[in-house]
């Protein structure tokens, strides 16, 4: 099956260069992988290593640009249009998420990884997963700073549920796309090279929260210090992955835009992990606390 | 489909006798098969009336129905390889769960808004929005199991969790103190376990095996939030 999609892309290789923006090229690579989606997906773990390494050669963006082509093959009122969004095995969701928590300096985790097959799983998923490890653990370290108080009583604060969820599926869906928004707008301005999709852009913003389930997990140490060495680790871990992916996007702009667009994305990213630990790890709960225990209260505040 | 089939011996009986009788003879005496293929959904149907709904006691439509459930709950307990959870599929098992979970989460006290605990909705919808979004996604990810289905299954597999919950209850009566933590954590994991092993011993088989991770992981979610919210329950 690889063989015969190599095959194709050779026969646009030389061209595509020149008939890069040809439509009658586009048209016909929309039709040929069109017939056999079900074999796409799934190829053995071998040659898909291959089509990683063939796909960082320097041409890989009219390759991807065709792959994108057999998305649009259904309507989208019907169920397997929206199945092409969770269009993905088990070893390419461990990957993607290997690639968003070892950023390898210069390379792209769209390009990488994603490769014009983004899916919703990844993101949806990590965003549920971080809503309740972060709902879960704040609520334990909460425990653990009044641990040993006679007059703590204990509870779940559930509430907190519902805020995380709101706070992260908010960041996860509402930035991606005024960023997409805000892309297309400089890409009618000026011509960039790299252009991603919306779900490209969401692909990228879902699977770049991951780390900060393991972060949100040892953010239970009630330990200043260490809460903020691993926030800083999480930033720069995510950070650098949102960076690189949308510096190519952004490149070929006015030297001056694009340093503001990633200097927007590290500043929202940086917001999101400071404001979830402010809000949901040092907030203690002082109105379900008698006035008795203000002055333990604090030196908790303060370690 | 009758006509063509007494076609064959059509011409001979219709030659002697006047064209009307003969084919009201034939349709009778030649046609057995057809007529016989003809009565099987006839006679099938007609033992469903005997055995309806309508002429029979309350009492006996009540117990045939809990005995499906309860029989549907054995099958939980003692997970084996078994199609009855999935083909003949209800939501009665997991309303009563789900219903039973949630009314037991309820704390006794007045003021339940100040002290966080999850409400009777809100277990209500993530057990529901829960099942609904871990089935949309296994069918998403192209799983062969139909919708109510899935829901059943993850529905009815709540139970182990529900008995957790009733276990917390009894043991919350005596003193509070490390020991009866420990205690209401080692059913709740022992529970939690249970329910993940019944539910991926149904639903694991209807996914391709390369995806069969992606489909358990958001079970595994599912019951490890109700498993803290069950574990977490302070009167």
């Amino acid at each position: 099956m690889a063989a015969v999609d190599d095959l194709q892309f050779e026969e646009f290789g030389d061209v595509a260069a020149s008939l890069a923006a040809n439509p009658d090229a586009t048209m016909v690579s929309i039709e040929d992988p069109g017939e056999t989606p079900k074999h796409q997906p799934g190829p053995p773990r071998g040659s898909g290593r291959e089509e990683d390494d063939e796909l960082l050669g320097n041409d890989d963006s009219d390759k991807t640009e065709l792959l994108a082509g057999q998305k649009k093959s259904s309507p989208f009122w019907t169920f397997e249009y929206y199945q092409t969004f969770f269009d993905v095995d088990t070893y390419q969701v461990f990957d993607r998420i290997k690639g968003s928590l070892l950023p390898i300096p210069g390379k792209n985790f769209v390009r990488l990884y994603v490769r014009s097959n983004p899916d919703l799983y990844g993101p949806f998923w990590i965003c549920a997963t971080l809503v309740f490890a972060i709902a879960i653990s704040g609520n334990l370290s909460n425990f653990l700073i009044h641990l040993g108080q006679k007059t703590y009583h204990y509870v779940p604060e559930f509430r907190k549920v519902s805020i995380a969820a709101t706070v992260i599926y908010a960041y996860a869906w509402l930035v991606p796309l005024a960023l997409w928004g805000f892309l297309m707008w400089r890409n009618s301005k000026v011509m960039n090279i790299v252009s991603y999709s919306f779900l490209e852009i969401v692909c990228v913003y879902g699977y770049s929260l991951f780390i900060y389930i393991p972060t949100a997990i040892l953010w239970i140490i009630p330990q200043k210090a260490v809460r903020w060495i691993l926030v800083m680790i999480a930033l720069g871990v995510s950070g650098s992955v949102l960076a690189m992916t949308f510096w190519p996007a952004v490149r070929e702009d006015n030297r001056r835009v694009a340093l503001a667009t990633i200097v927007t994305i590290v500043l929202l990213h940086m917001l999101l992990s400071v404001g979830c630990l402010a809000y949901f790890f040092d907030a203690p709960e002082m109105d379900h606390l008698p006035t008795t225990t203000v002055a333990p209260n604090q030196t908790a505040k303060s370690s | 489909m009758a006509e063509a089939a007494e076609s064959p011996g059509d011409p001979v009986t219709a030659s002697s006798r006047p064209l009307f009788a003969g084919l009201s003879d034939i349709s009778i005496s030649q046609d057995i098969p057809v007529e016989g293929e003809i009565t099987i959904p006839m006679r099938s149907r007609i033992r469903e009336f005997d055995s309806s709904t309508l002429n029979e006691s309350v009492q006996n439509t009540v117990m045939r129905d809990l005995k499906a459930v309860g029989k549907k709950f054995m099958h939980v307990l003692y997970p084996r390889k078994s199609n009855t959870l999935l083909r003949d599929w209800d939501l009665w098992g997991p309303l009563i769960l789900c219903v039973t979970l949630a009314l037991m989460l309820q704390r006794g006290s007045v003021d339940s808004e100040k002290d966080g605990g999850p409400q009777f909705a809100e277990v209500f919808v993530i057990v529901w929005f829960g099942a609904v979004t871990i089935t949309l996604n296994s069918k998403l990810l192209g799983g062969n199991i139909s919708f109510f289905q899935s829901l059943c299954v993850l529905g009815y597999c709540i139970l182990p969790l529900t008995v957790a919950m009733l276990v917390c209850r009894l043991v919350l009566l005596a003193e509070p103190g490390p020991i009866n933590f420990m205690v209401r954590l080692f059913v709740v994991i022992v529970m939690f376990a249970w329910s993940i092993v019944a539910s991926t011993a149904f639903l694991a088989d209807s996914q391709p095996p390369n995806r069969k991770a992606l489909a358990v992981y958001p079970v595994f979610l599912f019951y490890f939030v109700i498993s803290w919210m069950i574990l977490t329950f302070t009167p």
